[in-house]
C-alpha cells in the first residue's frame, strides 16, 4: 500500500529539491566561470568581462604557462609534498592512533590529553616562526611544508575512533598466536581500516596539496614554491604574464595577464576535480564512523 | 567511599596494578609506535608554547629568547591601548560570530534537506557539488572572487549592468565585505559541514519517525519536533568546538581574499592578519607574540567556560 502524501508534505519536499539544486548550482558556478574564462582570449575578457561560456575561444594562456618551467616546478613541489607528506603523516598518525585506541594501555588518557590540549592552546605565530626559522633552521627547505604537519590532532582522533570500533578480540587472538603489536597494526588492523585510511588520507592529501601560508612565511626560493603559493604570487604580481611572454614578439599581441592567472588556477584544481568524485563515497562513510564523540 | 571501593574492585578485575616501569616493559612496542607522533607534537606544538615568554620581553633576535630583557606587561598595554587593535578585535569577533552562526545554520539546513530526500542519483550529484568547494584552497577561491567581483569585468557587475545598475567597486568598499566573506564561507564550508549533522540524523531510530507518521505528523512536524531536538547536542558540540577559535581570524581565508588591500581593512582586518603584518613588516616580535598569547589565552578560557555551561545545560554535548 502506498501512503498518499499530503500536499504540505509534497510542498516541503519540492522546496527542498529546489533549494538544494540552487545551492548546488551556486557551488558549481565559479568553477564554470573560471574554466571558461581561462579558455577565452584576453581581449574578449577585457571587453566583455568574465563569462560562463568562452566568447572567443583561445588556448593562449595555457600555451604560455606550459611553455615555461615555472608551473612544472611548482607542480613537482606540490606533488612531492602531497605524496611524501601524506604517506609520512598517515604512518605517524596511525602509529599514534592505534595505541590510543586500546583500552588496556595505561597511559592512554594522559597521551590523549597531551594531544587534545594542542587543539585548545597554541604558542602563536611568532613562536612558531622563531622556532622553525631560527632554532630548527628549516627555512627554504621543502621539509618545512611537511614535517610540522605530520600529525593533525583532528585527523588522529578520527583515526583513533575508527580503530576503537574494531573488536579488540581480533588483536588479542593474534597476540595469543605470538604476533607483536607492530605486526598486528600493519598486518591485521590497517588492512581492515581501508575506509578510514582513505578518508583521513584524503584530508591529509588535501591539506598538503593546498598549503601556501607556510611557503609564504618560510620559502623565498622560487624553485620551492608550491602551486597554491604560485597563484598567490601571480595574483599580486602583474609582471608574471609579461615575463612569460617576453619571448613572444608578434604584432598586436595582447599579453594574457588575466587568462594566465585563470589558467594557472584551473591547472591547480584540475586533479582535485577529477579525483574527488571517486573518493567522495569513502569519506562520507569514514566521517560518519569518525563523528562518534570520544 | 562507594566509588573508591568500585574503583578498587575494577582494578583488581582488570589486573592493572602496574607501575610505570612495569607498564613500559609490558607495552613498550605500543609506546614506541606512539613515540614519533608524540615527538612531532612536542616539537611543533609544545615547544612554541615556551616561546610565549617573548610576549613579556623586549625581544631581540640576536640575543634570542634566553638573552632578551624582560619588560613585564609593556607589550600588552601597548596592544590594548592602541585603537587599531580594538578595531581588529571587534572585527575578529564580529566576523567569527557571523561565520559560526550562518555556517551552522547552513550546514544544519543542508543536512536536513538531504536527509528528507529520497532520489539517490540527485542526492549523489548534489552532495558532490556542495562538498567540492571545501577542497579548494583559499588562493583559488580568491581567484574566483576576482572573477565575480571585479569592477569592470566581474560577473556580478555585468549582471547589475543588465538591470541598469552602476558597477560597484567591491574591492574599495569595506561595507560589503563582512557579507561577502560570510557568503564565501558558506559556499566553501556549509556542504562539507553538513556531513557531521547528516551522520547524526542517519543515526536516529527510524521507529520514531514511523510512529510519528502513524500519529499523523507531517514532514515539517517531524523535522521540527524530532530531527531538530535530536540534533541539538551535535549542534552544541560543534558550536563549542568553534567557540575556541572565535579569537582567531581565518588567516588563510582573509589574507588570500583581501591580501594587502588597505581599503578593506576597516571591516576585514582581523587579529591574525594584524599579527602577521606586525611580524613581517614591522618585525615587532614581542608585540606580535603578545597579541598571539592574548588570543590563545582568551580562546582557552572561552572553551573552558562554554564547556562548563554546556555541562550544565546539555551534559551530552560537553567536550570534557
Amino acid at each position: 500500500m502506498v501512503i498518499k502524501e499530503s500536499w504540505q508534505d509534497r510542498t516541503v519536499k519540492i522546496a527542498f529539491y529546489v533549494l538544494l539544486t540552487v545551492f548546488a548550482i551556486f557551488c558549481l558556478f565559479p568553477f564554470i566561470s573560471v574554466i571558461s574564462s581561462s579558455l577565452s582570449t584576453e581581449s574578449s575578457i577585457l571587453k566583455y568581462g568574465y563569462s560562463l561560456w568562452p566568447r572567443e575561444f583561445s588556448l593562449d594562456a595555457y600555451k604560455l604557462i606550459f611553455k615555461d618551467a615555472t608551473i612544472y616546478r611548482a607542480y613537482g613541489v606540490t606533488i612531492f609534498v602531497t605524496v611524501v607528506g601524506t604517506a609520512l603523516a598517515m604512518l605517524v598518525t596511525c602509529a599514534l592512533a592505534y595505541p590510543l585506541s586500546l583500552r588496556h594501555l595505561k597511559y592512554r588518557n594522559t597521551i590523549n590529553f597531551y594531544v587534545y590540549f594542542t587543539m585548545l592552546f597554541h604558542g602563536g605565530l611568532v613562536a612558531n616562526y622563531l622556532l622553525i626559522s631560527k632554532y630548527l633552521d628549516m627555512k627554504d627547505t621543502i621539509w618545512v611544508l611537511i614535517i610540522p604537519a605530520l600529525v593533525s590532532p583532528w585527523n588522529m582522533f578520527l583515526m583513533r575512533n575508527f580503530f576503537k570500533s574494531i573488536d579488540e578480540s581480533l588483536a588479542e587472538s593474534a597476540k595469543i598466536d605470538g604476533a607483536n603489536d607492530i605486526y598486528i597494526l600493519f598486518r591485521i588492523i590497517l588492512p581492515i581500516s581501508m575506509p578510514a585510511i582513505a578518508t583521513v588520507g584524503l584530508f591529509y592529501a588535501l591539506a598538503f596539496w593546498n598549503k601556501w601560508f607556510e611557503a609564504m612565511l618560510y620559502i623565498s626560493k622560487e624553485d620551492l614554491w608550491p602551486l597554491q603559493y604560485l597563484i598567490m604570487r601571480i595574483m599580486s604580481n602583474t609582471q608574471f604574464a609579461s615575463e612569460l611572454s617576453s619571448k613572444v614578439s608578434l604584432p598586436n599581441y595582447v599579453v594574457p595577464t588575466l587568462t594566465t592567472r585563470l589558467a594557472t588556477t584551473v591547472v591547480t584544481i584540475g586533479p582535485i576535480i577529477f579525483l574527488y568524485p571517486f573518493l567522495q563515497k569513502y569519506f562520507v562513510k569514514g566521517l560518519m564512523v569518525g563523528a562518534v564523540k570520544g | 567511599m562507594k566509588s573508591n571501593v568500585s574503583l578498587q574492585t575494577g582494578k583488581l578485575v582488570r589486573g592493572e596494578k602496574t607501575g610505570f616501569i612495569a607498564e613500559m616493559k609490558k607495552n613498550y612496542l605500543l609506546y614506541l609506535l606512539a613515540l614519533p607522533g608524540i615527538a612531532v607534537i612536542f616539537i611543533f606544538s609544545y615547544l612554541p608554547m615556551g616561546g610565549i615568554v617573548i610576549a613579556f620581553q623586549d625581544f631581540n633576535p640576536i640575543k634570542g629568547i634566553t638573552g632578551s630583557e624582560f619588560v613585564g606587561l609593556k607589550n600588552f598595554s601597548f596592544f590594548i591601548e592602541s585603537t587599531d587593535t580594538l578595531k581588529v578585535i571587534a572585527n575578529t569577533l564580529f566576523l567569527n560570530t557571523l561565520f559560526i552562526l550562518c555556517g551552522t545554520l547552513g550546514s544544519v539546513a543542508i543536512a536536513i534537506m538531504f536527509s528528507e530526500l529520497t532520489g539517490k542519483g540527485f542526492k549523489r550529484v548534489t552532495q558532490t557539488l556542495v562538498t567540492l568547494p571545501n577542497f579548494l584552497s583559499w588562493t583559488v577561491i580568491a581567484m574566483f572572487s576576482v572573477s565575480l567581483l571585479s569592477t569592470d569585468t566581474g560577473m556580478i557587475n555585468q549582471m547589475l549592468g543588465l538591470f541598469g545598475v552602476e558597477p560597484i567597486s567591491f574591492y574599495n568598499e569595506p561595507g560589503y565585505w563582512p557579507w561577502i566573506l560570510v557568503i564565501m564561507k558558506i559556499w566553501q564550508g556549509a556542504g562539507f559541514g553538513s556531513i557531521v549533522y547528516l551522520a547524526t540524523i542517519t543515526g536516529i531510530n527510524p521507529d520514531i519517525y514511523e510512529s510519528a507518521s502513524i500519529d499523523g505528523a507531517s514532514r515539517w512536524h517531524k523535522i521540527r519536533y524530532i530531527t531538530l531536538p535530536l540534533l541539538k547536542s551535535t549542534i552544541i558540540l560543534m558550536l563549542l568546538l568553534a567557540m575556541g577559535g572565535i579569537f582567531y581570524g581565518d588567516f588563510g581565508m582573509i589574507y588570500a581574499l583581501i591580501g594587502r588591500n588597505v581599503a578593506l581593512y576597516p571591516t576585514t582586518d582581523v587579529i591574525d592578519t594584524y599579527v602577521y603584518r606586525a611580524l613581517m613588516d614591522l618585525g615587532d616580535m614581542s608585540m606580535a607574540a603578545a597579541v598571539g598569547f592574548f588570543q590563545s589565552l582568551v580562546g582557552f578560557i572561552l572553551v573552558v567556560v562554554v564547556n562548563s555551561l554546556a555541562k550544565k545545560f546539555s551534559p551530552e554535548s560537553a567536550l570534557f
